[in-house]
């Protein structure tokens, strides 16, 4: 199986290639459009500031590829919010993959979200085998989506919001599965292991 | 809900981790790689590894460590010590660093901070504040809690939050390694001062200590090291006690 992980200028894709190995896969960190065409599977990945990722994707030619891929296709953190219609922070426009916008985390509540927060409304194969009861996983955001119909995991902060989408091929999960303990292992072996 | 952190932290000198009291007399405590193994497998929220080596190839040694350690864990893990431009965070974050801890540097040019939350984002800028009591005033400790400076602890939180700190470590030198418990009344403080997490640390002695630093001492998150390293608490045992004395935490 070939996992092609998209680099850009957007933080540590290293911990995404440490839990693919312990998968027993071995990724290839590529921002090459025709290494990322080919693959089995694509994670997009994101730490940092959604207007100067654009911009970057812009440049590598990216930007047109990534809506038009076929396999199955995750994204993590700022990738779930690259992959919505625009975000608030400074008002970056997005891939469009999710007709969502991407808004900043009320200040009623301490920001960035940053800790293990309970998943809950789980549903599809994305999350086969997690046990509701005991679903924590590692958030670390300041902006977020809304509830909407492509929601396919909940999580609470205040008030409910997305922690994940799925529209198709397109999966995307605004938490880390990559430093997410077991559950996160196994939402990525899921996503490995997706029919197409 | 967001559940309350349990942090171990490794102090790590030339490759090993060390302990020491009121931040002397270090002692040899084991492998750091082997260390956050352990502790991922046992529960831990995350990972903090702070580097005290003074060498001039210390950048390079460290990011081979920080690599080895990343690889073999599945939690959040913060790295620190000695950073103090971009390009030490960047190193330390393509070896497989989350987040890093800055210190000394911050307090000696505030500015870095804006331009590393600007590069990197908030939420990967943790401001580790070392602080002790000097004629009843709390003050700034750096270099490793030897250096005193003019700063008073809580204005320099709030400066350095609205630089863009995302996350505080606060460690009470006063505290440190003494066993009797957590700064609680200094946490509160600054718990309620900032809008961001506080992770409380020094002073770790029994389970009780933790139940005590998250009910009346309002952190976020609690950081040890000798309890753990030493194996006097596990983090297992630690988590269950804090869920039976209806502390929201990751079992």
């Amino acid at each position: 199986m070939k996992v092609a992980v998209i680099k850009y200028n957007a933080g540590n894709v290293q911990s995404i290639a440490f839990a693919l190995n312990r998968l027993g896969l071995d990724p290839v960190i590529t921002d090459n459009k025709d290494i990322i065409g080919s693959a089995d599977r694509v994670i997009f990945p994101g730490v940092g500031e959604a207007k100067s990722a654009i911009s970057y994707l812009d440049e590598l030619g990216l930007l047109k590829v990534i809506p038009s891929l076929e396999m199955p296709f995750l994204g993590i953190c700022l990738g779930m919010q690259l992959m919505c219609s625009s975000s608030s922070e400074n008002d970056a426009k997005g891939l469009n993959i999710f007709d969502e916008q991407v808004i900043k985390i009320l200040p009623t509540n301490k920001v960035p979200h940053m800790g293990w927060n309970a998943l809950f409304d789980i549903k599809g194969a994305l999350y086969k085998g997690v046990d509701q009861k005991n679903s924590y996983v590692y958030f670390a955001h300041s902006y977020f989506v809304r509830l909407n119909s492509l929601t396919n995991a909940k999580t609470d902060y205040g008030s409910p919001f997305s922690a994940g989408l799925e529209k198709n091929n397109f999966y995307a999960v605004q938490f880390h599965p990559e430093k997410s303990g077991d559950v996160g292992q196994i939402i990525l072996k899921n996503f490995i292991e997706l029919e197409k | 809900m967001l559940a309350k952190r349990i942090i171990p932290c490794l102090d790590v000198q030339n490759g090993r981790t060390v302990k020491g009291t009121n931040f002397v007399n270090l002692k040899d405590a084991g492998d750091p790689v082997e260390q956050g193994k352990i502790y991922a497998d046992q529960g831990a929220d995350e990972l903090v590894f702070l580097d005290i080596t003074a060498t001039v190839e210390k950048r390079k040694i460290l990011a081979d460590l920080v690599f080895k350690v990343a690889q073999g864990i599945n939690i959040p893990f913060s790295v620190g010590g000695g950073i103090s431009c971009v390009e030490d965070v960047s190193v330390l974050l393509n070896a497989g660093a989350d987040k890093v801890v800055i210190n000394s540097a911050a307090v000696e040019d505030p500015s870095i901070i804006e331009k590393l939350a600007k590069q990197f984002g908030s939420q990967c800028i943790v401001l580790a504040v070392d602080t002790k009591v000097v004629e009843g005033i709390n003050k700034v400790f750096v270099s490793g809690g030897r250096r005193q400076t003019a700063r008073e602890t809580l204005s320099w939180i709030k400066q350095a939050y609205e630089a863009g700190a995302g996350e505080i470590i606060l460690t009470s030198i006063d505290h440190d390694g003494t066993k009797n418990g957590f700064a609680t009344e200094l946490t509160a403080r600054v718990s309620g001062l900032v809008p961001i997490p506080v992770v409380a640390s020094g002073g770790a002695g029994s389970m009780n200590h933790f139940v005590d630093i998250f009910q009346q001492g309002k952190s976020d998150a609690a950081l040890a090291a000798s309890i753990f390293h030493f194996k006097e608490v596990a983090i297992k045992d630690l988590k269950h006690y804090l869920s039976q004395n209806d502390i929201e935490v990751r079992l």
